[in-house]
């Protein structure tokens, strides 16, 4: 009996718990519940960047998505969540429905993902010779256009800008979208047109 | 046994194809809870569950440790995947007004109602 390869066994634990969290979100009826559980199987994911070696895009995933994303999401839910919003039920057809076309589409990438030999992985000993190594500079300079890894001579320092414009530009247009509402008139008609003893406006 | 995709899970090095199986169930999640949630908030949580799966891809095929050859992404799949984030987190935020101004109008998140678009 060969010893357990740690790697593995933590790939199975992560694994379970993102993939656990991931049918909560999709079962759970309760929006509150489905945003915690999102929290959950997202901070699952990132152990499993972690894993594949990738350690900046996991503490990425851990301060964008979990610190930022779903925190956003999270306030979404509390803004929007009135009684009847909360628990609001599918149809039992659409359940049937999307499940025959769910467990088709998963059967069929899962036999495309374990159809080719070289997907499959490396044995223990070519495993254990590899060295890890830190992804935090060589990132940092295909962003700056200077690759250094050896990939295409370019790096990605058009799509940085373009990204960092597009969040320019998002951030604008969300906060544009989600202003309050101003009635309209002066701000002096606004006051003096409330008769005495009336409740104020919202 | 070795030909076995799930033979040894415990004492061998798991490779691409394993995380692509997680990145599949994440996907379908995802893709499941667009289809059949009413809360216009569950369809975003499925959509971050998709590009999750989608990144959980990106990162696989270019980590060189789960990998006998040298073919693999290298460093591009990991900053696709960073574009991927800062996509999603965009979206987010786009998407979570669009939802509060739907509120706002309609008093109502379910996306059954959204059909003022409609020809």
């Amino acid at each position: 009996m060969e010893s357990i390869y740690w790697p593995s066994f933590f790939f199975l634990l992560f694994a379970a718990l993102a993939c656990g969290f991931a049918v909560a979100v999709l079962l759970a009826t309760n929006i509150v519940r489905m945003a915690f559980y999102l929290v959950l199987s997202l901070a699952s994911t990132s152990g499993l960047f972690f894993l594949a070696g990738a350690d900046f895009v996991g503490a990425m995933q851990l301060m964008i998505y979990v610190g930022g994303t779903l925190v956003l999401l999270i306030f979404g839910v509390m803004l929007t969540s009135q009684e009847r919003f909360v628990e609001m039920k599918t149809m039992a057809g659409d359940w049937v429905l999307g499940f025959i076309a769910g467990s088709a589409l998963l059967a069929t990438l899962a036999w495309v993902a374990f159809s080719v030999p070289e997907w499959r992985g490396i044995d223990r000993a070519a495993a254990e010779e590899l060295e890890v190594e830190a992804t935090v500079a060589p990132l940092a300079m295909g962003l700056l256009g200077a690759r250094t890894d050896g990939g295409s001579e370019q790096g990605y320092l058009l799509f940085f800008e373009v990204v960092s414009v597009h969040l320019l530009v998002v951030l604008v247009g969300a906060a544009y979208l989600a202003r309050a509402k101003m009635k309209r008139g002066t701000a002096e008609e606004r006051t003096t047109q409330v008769e005495p003893g009336a409740a104020l406006p919202n | 046994m070795s030909s076995l995709p799930l033979a040894h899970l415990l004492n061998e090095p798991v490779g691409v194809a394993h995380f692509m199986l997680v990145g599949a169930v994440m996907f379908v999640c995802g893709a499941l809870c667009m289809a059949t949630k009413r809360n216009a908030l569950g369809v975003l949580m499925g959509i971050e569950l998709v590009l999750n799966g989608a990144n959980i891809n990106f990162i696989a095929f270019g980590s060189k440790y789960l990998r006998n050859d040298a073919n693999t992404l290298g460093l591009d799949g990991q900053l696709m995947s960073l574009f991927v984030i800062v996509l999603a987190a965009a979206e987010a935020a786009v998407a979570l007004a669009i939802v509060l101004n739907f509120y706002n109008n309609h008093d109502s998140v379910d996306v059954d109602r959204a059909e003022q678009l409609q020809g």
